[in-house]
């Protein structure tokens, strides 16, 4: 799959993503638009997974610790063909199993998760299943950057780096915002690089909305007996001009209008892509 | 942190475990450890996740005989949780091994979603529980795990009374496709099972017949109550004695076959005598319409008194003295009633 087809895939996510929050009446606005890249690239071009080896013991294994993101994981995961993406209509419905969060009910969901700080040490758990089994299989999680101040994320990144799990991704999605405002003026997590690298992590940087550069970092061999942190910066709201770097849409669903104006802003990014493309 | 705790049983308990000849047996905790290590040898994939605690846990020979198989967190019960549920949902069945008193408050919340809400096969194994930590105080205590179980959940829930037991649960729960809570002490128990003695979760296990009362117990308080019974028999009372040692699910069918049998039920636990095995049964037998004279003997809801867990035992009544008195009272205070 080329970068352009990719570039457009991310611009129909963030399209998927909104209908999909503006429809059920609720959903993580900001923090999934901030993580559909990074999402777009694992599944199209790295993780080796598909809804055929749902059950394969060698597939490798995505954990989503910032659960609340999880509209940007449903939309991804029917793209992959995981299920079909007319289900996800029931979207927070009664008895659909597509809630606020991801739960394994949902195909292709690893763990249940929602509650932060709770993916690093299970993913942990993972990568250590697979260094017993000697199985090749990679691990990767996603955090959030407000979600660091759970002290389970220490533990866990010290138990990584103890065992050497050079089989372990946890990628950040350093969109700098919570639901609060600000990370630094919460509880300052910086520098949270320096952080993961006194804990034996190779460290890398990235910018988390850079497809090519985002596939280069998550396809690179490991460091050998090092887990990796990927430090993906983004923005949160990304896509949508009036949502970007404003916290408020951390949980914000957008009206009918903001719909239509954020639609109109994506389908004008389309345009642009392919006149980038021409 | 271990000074040899003070016996729990009087000499009177002593003479009567003799009179019924019942043998010593070794702490739960040991076997357990020895249970686990017998099935791990058998299956690679049977793995002890310890957060600092394969001492206190006896899993020192588990860690020289099978070192690729007992993995080390540190003081990191949430990460002990956590890392235990991604082994089981990678294809392991893992044993995460802590101090009830830890393992059920600090890492709750990874139990209650890492292990029971994503459904993996991971068994919690609660050790030195309720009070058997004595003297060191409250926050070694766990007198709150049952009922926080109880309310989540997706998780069976074992508390064996004697060695027995013990080996029987832990191979039950190596076999379990859900997870499972197991919780023991660590002083040594009697053997209260004969060699045809059998268990299956879920299925109370009568240990004497009787129909003048009913001692519903679970884990380290059933000898007590055994013991207890012994005693009421040389007075003519013939007490009934069920080993519940599945608090979760309970034998609904045991509990109102007492209620309904027995002129009185007690129940014994070393937990509050808030939200664990008393108030289960209180609710079964409540809502299949009974009212036997009921009452629910474990620690009071206050600030626990110091001491040894013997100590504890006595001062709450939950020695076969303070069982035998509770029941002669219970008995006395319904016949008055009739």
């Amino acid at each position: 799959m080329t970068d352009h087809e990719l570039r457009l895939k991310s611009i129909r996510y963030r399209r998927d993503v909104l209908r999909s929050i503006a429809r059920a009446g609720a959903g993580h606005t900001g923090g999934s638009l901030s993580c559909v890249d990074i999402l777009n690239v694992l599944y199209n071009r790295v993780l080796r997974v598909s809804p055929q080896t749902l059950e394969d013991p060698l597939r490798d294994r995505y954990v989503q610790s910032k659960g609340h993101s999880v509209e940007a994981l449903y939309v991804v995961l029917a793209d992959r063909g995981f299920f079909p993406a007319a289900q996800l209509e029931t979207l927070c419905q009664y008895r659909s199993p597509f809630v606020g969060h991801p739960t394994r009910k949902v195909p292709g969901i690893e763990m249940n998760t929602g509650a932060l700080g709770h993916g690093l040490p299970i993913c942990v758990g993972m990568a250590l299943a697979g260094k017993l089994d000697d199985a090749p299989y990679r691990v990767f999680t996603l955090l959030g950057d407000g979600e660091l101040a759970e002290g389970s994320n220490w533990e866990a990144a010290m138990a990584a780096a103890h065992y050497k799990l050079d089989n372990l991704t946890a990628i950040l999605d350093h969109n700098t915002l919570q639901i609060t405002g600000h990370t630094r003026d919460v509880c300052c997590n910086e520098p949270v690089d320096e952080k993961f690298l006194s804990f034996g992590w190779a460290v890398r940087m990235v910018d988390g909305h850079d497809l090519a550069a985002l596939t280069e970092v998550l396809q690179a061999p490991a460091e050998p007996g090092k887990p990796t942190c990927i430090i993906a910066n983004t923005i949160k709201g990304r896509g949508v001009s009036f949502m970007e770097n404003v916290a408020k849409w951390h949980h914000g669903v957008p009206s009918d209008a903001e719909l239509e104006l954020a639609l109109a802003e994506l389908e004008q990014a389309v345009g642009e892509q392919a006149e980038a493309q021409a | 942190m271990s000074a040899p705790a003070p016996s729990m049983f009087s000499p009177d308990a002593r003479a009567t475990a003799e009179r019924l000849g019942l043998s010593l047996g070794k702490p739960n905790l040991e076997a357990f450890a020895e249970t686990l290590l017998e099935l791990a040898r058998h299956d690679r994939n049977i793995v002890a996740v310890t957060s600092d605690s394969r001492g206190s846990g006896k899993l020192v020979p588990f860690g020289q005989a099978l070192p690729r198989q007992l993995i080390e967190v540190g003081i990191a019960e949430q990460n002990l949780v956590g890392i235990s549920a991604g082994l089981a949902a990678a294809g392991k069945k893992s044993f995460a091994v802590s101090p009830a008193c830890f393992l059920t408050a600090r890492a709750l919340e990874q139990i209650k979603n890492d292990v029971c809400y994503s459904d993996v096969r991971a068994v919690m194994v609660g050790i030195s529980a309720g009070v058997s930590y004595g003297a060191l105080g409250s926050t070694h205590h766990s007198l709150h795990d049952l009922a926080a179980l109880r309310a989540i959940h997706n998780i069976t829930v074992l508390a064996p009374a004697d060695n027995f037991e013990t080996r029987e649960a832990v191979r039950a729960a190596a076999h379990a496709e859900h997870p499972v809570y197991l919780r023991f002490g660590k002083a040594p128990m009697y053997g209260l099972h004969g060699p045809d003695a059998e268990f299956k979760i879920g299925r109370a296990v009568t240990l004497r017949d009787g129909d003048d009362l009913a001692f519903i117990a679970t884990g380290e308080t059933v000898v007590h109550s055994v013991l207890a019974a012994a005693k009421l028999a040389e007075d003519g009372m013939n007490c009934r004695v069920l080993s519940m040692h599945t608090v979760k699910p309970l034998d609904v069918q045991a509990v109102i076959k007492a209620a309904k049998e027995c002129r009185a039920v007690i129940t014994v636990e070393e937990h509050s005598v808030h939200g664990g095995l008393g108030e289960a049964c209180a609710a079964i037998i409540l809502h299949a319409g009974l009212s036997p004279p009921f009452r629910i003997i474990g620690i009071p809801d206050e600030e626990t008194v110091t001491g040894s867990q013997a100590d504890i035992f006595r001062h709450y009544g939950m020695t076969m003295e303070g069982l035998a008195a509770a029941a002669r009272d219970i008995l006395r205070r319904a016949e008055v009633a009739v």
